[in-house]
């Protein structure tokens, strides 16, 4: 981790989240979901498309499906690992894209005085937009492949990172060792990358994180709405989707997968709130 | 005081500018021509060339980024495709019920929230706190779909308690049809009672850490007064800075809520607008929801000024 190594060490920091029950319980919800959702192939688990149509809606338990069935008589365990895949994969995809950007974005607008009004103004109109809303129009535009939902919501969260970076930007810029190593005449780019981005990279991570769950939210969403991505691909929100067909009879259907969303969200939120108390203490009263 | 009224007016404009510039953008990316896209491929050749006439397609992009911008500030937002209608026409004849579940599930979230989290605050570090900030961050983690789902089949199939889904239909009187809203705004309201209650629990937090407050326990005021009289006067600040930041979370919140619950809001059309391609209708309500967005953060702004006396620009 490249935070400020002198005051939060890797070390210390994992010493620091290690204290808080509440956060070592998270992470281990999270590591477990995404073990066992990526262990599958390892584990040589292929056939979790297998249909039967005999055993189809087959409630939890029963016929040998720990979960139950779907509506094409496929394992839901199987398929929510599966979709798992995908919906832990855009969440991650996201919050490294968003954080490329943001940072980007905001270092420039932070260093550079004739770039900030225009950046600035372009986050704002960009916050304007309400996050579901931005995402499905950019998706309807652009057509729901996985990629095309990874980009759409890292356009939607990108101002979130832009505009911590920036605000940071402007303050770090003005501290003493910032002008001393100007004075010294290091150049600028060197500058922003071993004096602000080593000392914001804690409120980064923490942020990265917290979009991390936001973009799983949203893809669920929008999977749900059915404009997400193409339903071949299964992810939690569309097996949520698809199931509301059968809210009557199968309501576990819907239940499972909406329980692992909302395991995993929480999870990635705590976990985010634990670093940021741990990283930054001034802002532990803030939760 | 002016000077600052001025300066937050031109950067709203500026705001408004670019909202409308990248609605305008994003439309025109769309790979393909528009055109034949929202006509579909069933469309002959002459359709297509009467659509591109129409949308005035044929005459360079900077004269149609101005007709375009200018309509736009005329309150022109173009025609549905689908309904062949203004899309301004179309989009007001579905606002009641979004107006009306945004302004419900504002005001559940806020009985919810604000005093849970006042109480959170006066009581830090107890048992009941730290139970209400899980529970806020657990309502903020499930998906308000799975709420909804939910709640509809167990307070509404199952139990009776609620209409199921839709809005009365046609004859339905105005009452009627807010019934319909009620289970839908508890729905989206425990949703965004979560950023509610942490930010006034932050705020309460500061606030009974202010030097009058110590005084007045000082005097030996009692302490349900110094809460209520000193504390929760002053919460008022933040309870408003919540309210312009949950507008967003409200609004991606109600195109969730309106799909389960089939309400024929704003959100709604706009999915379906998506599913239709039904361009013009994308853009128009993102520009609607964005400059309402803009419009409410600057009212916010400005009640500062009206609920707290210290705050001068």
């Amino acid at each position: 981790m490249a935070a400020s190594s002198s005051t939060s060490p890797p070390q210390g920091l994992i010493r620091q989240l290690a204290r808080r029950p509440s956060v070592v319980i998270a992470l281990v919800f999270f590591v477990t979901i995404v073990g066992a959702c990526f262990a599958l192939p390892v584990l040589g688990v292929t056939d979790v498309g297998g249909m039967s149509v005999r055993n189809r809606l087959s409630p939890p338990g029963v016929n040998g499906y720990m979960l139950g069935a779907d509506a094409f008589g496929r394992d839901l365990m199987g398929r929510l690992l599966l979709a798992g895949q995908v919906s832990l994969g855009i969440g991650l995809g996201v919050s490294i894209l968003s954080s490329i950007l943001g940072v980007a974005i905001g270092l420039l607008a932070g260093f550079y005085k004739r770039l900030d009004t225009p950046l600035s103004r372009l986050i704002d109109a960009l916050m304007a937009f309400p996050d579901i809303l931005l995402a499905l129009s950019l998706v309807a535009i652009f057509g729901g492949t996985m990629i095309n939902v990874i980009l759409a919501l890292s356009i939607v969260y990108t101002p979130r990172i832009a505009r911590i970076v920036r605000a940071s930007t402007l303050v770090i810029r003005e501290l003493p060792y910032v002008e001393a190593a100007r004075a010294l005449g290091t150049r600028t780019p060197s500058i922003m990358w071993t004096h602000v981005l080593r000392n914001i990279a804690s409120p980064i991570l923490v942020q990265a994180t917290f979009i991390f769950a936001y973009a799983m939210l949203a893809e669920a969403g929008l999977s749900f709405l059915g404009v997400g991505i193409d339903p071949q691909t299964p992810t939690w929100g569309i097996m949520v989707n698809e199931g509301r067909q059968y809210i009557d009879n199968a309501f576990f259907l819907i239940l499972f997968p909406g329980f692992v969303i909302a395991l995993a969200v929480l999870s990635l939120q705590i976990v985010g709130d634990g670093l940021r108390d741990a990283l930054d203490p001034r802002l532990a009263k803030e939760t | 005081m002016r000077r600052y009224l001025i300066k937050r007016l031109i950067g709203m404009i500026v705001v408004i500018f670019l909202v409308l510039s990248i609605a305008f953008v994003l439309v025109r990316l769309a790979p393909g021509d528009p055109a034949s896209l929202m006509l579909g491929p069933d469309a002959t050749p002459g359709e297509v060339q009467d659509l591109r006439v129409r949308l005035g397609l044929d005459r360079s992009i900077i004269v149609q980024y101005a007709t375009f911008l200018g309509n736009a500030l005329r309150g022109d937002l173009g025609t549905s495709l689908f309904f062949d209608q203004p899309v301004t026409q179309v989009l007001a004849a579905r606002a009641e019920p979004s107006i009306f579940l945004a302004l419900m599930s504002l005001a559940v979230a806020l009985l919810i929230a604000a005093p849970i989290g006042i109480w959170a605050a006066y009581r830090r570090g107890s048992l009941g706190d730290q139970m209400s900030v899980s529970t806020a961050m657990l309502a903020a983690s499930v998906p308000s779909f799975l709420t909804g789902l939910i709640f509809q089949r167990v307070l509404a199939t199952d139990l009776g308690w609620f209409p199921v889904s839709g809005y009365g239909g046609p004859g339905a009187g105005f009452w009627d049809r807010m019934g319909y809203l009620i289970l839908p705004a508890i729905t989206l309201g425990i949703t965004n009672s979560a950023l509610i209650l942490r930010f006034t629990r932050a705020s309460m937090l500061d606030i009974l850490g202010e030097d009058y407050v110590r005084t007045a326990r000082a005097k030996g005021m009692s302490e349900a007064r110094v809460v209520l009289r000193h504390a929760l006067k002053n919460a008022g600040i933040p309870i408003i800075t919540v309210i312009g930041l949950t507008f967003a979370l409200l609004v991606s919140g109600a195109v969730v809520t309106e799909r389960v619950f089939n309400l024929p809001g704003m959100g709604n059309l706009v999915v379906n607008a998506v599913l239709r391609r039904d361009y013009p209708v994308i853009q128009g309500t993102l520009i609607v929801v964005a400059a309402l967005y803009v419009l409410v953060n600057l009212v916010t702004d400005l009640l500062y000024l009206v609920v707290d006396k210290r705050v001068k620009y």
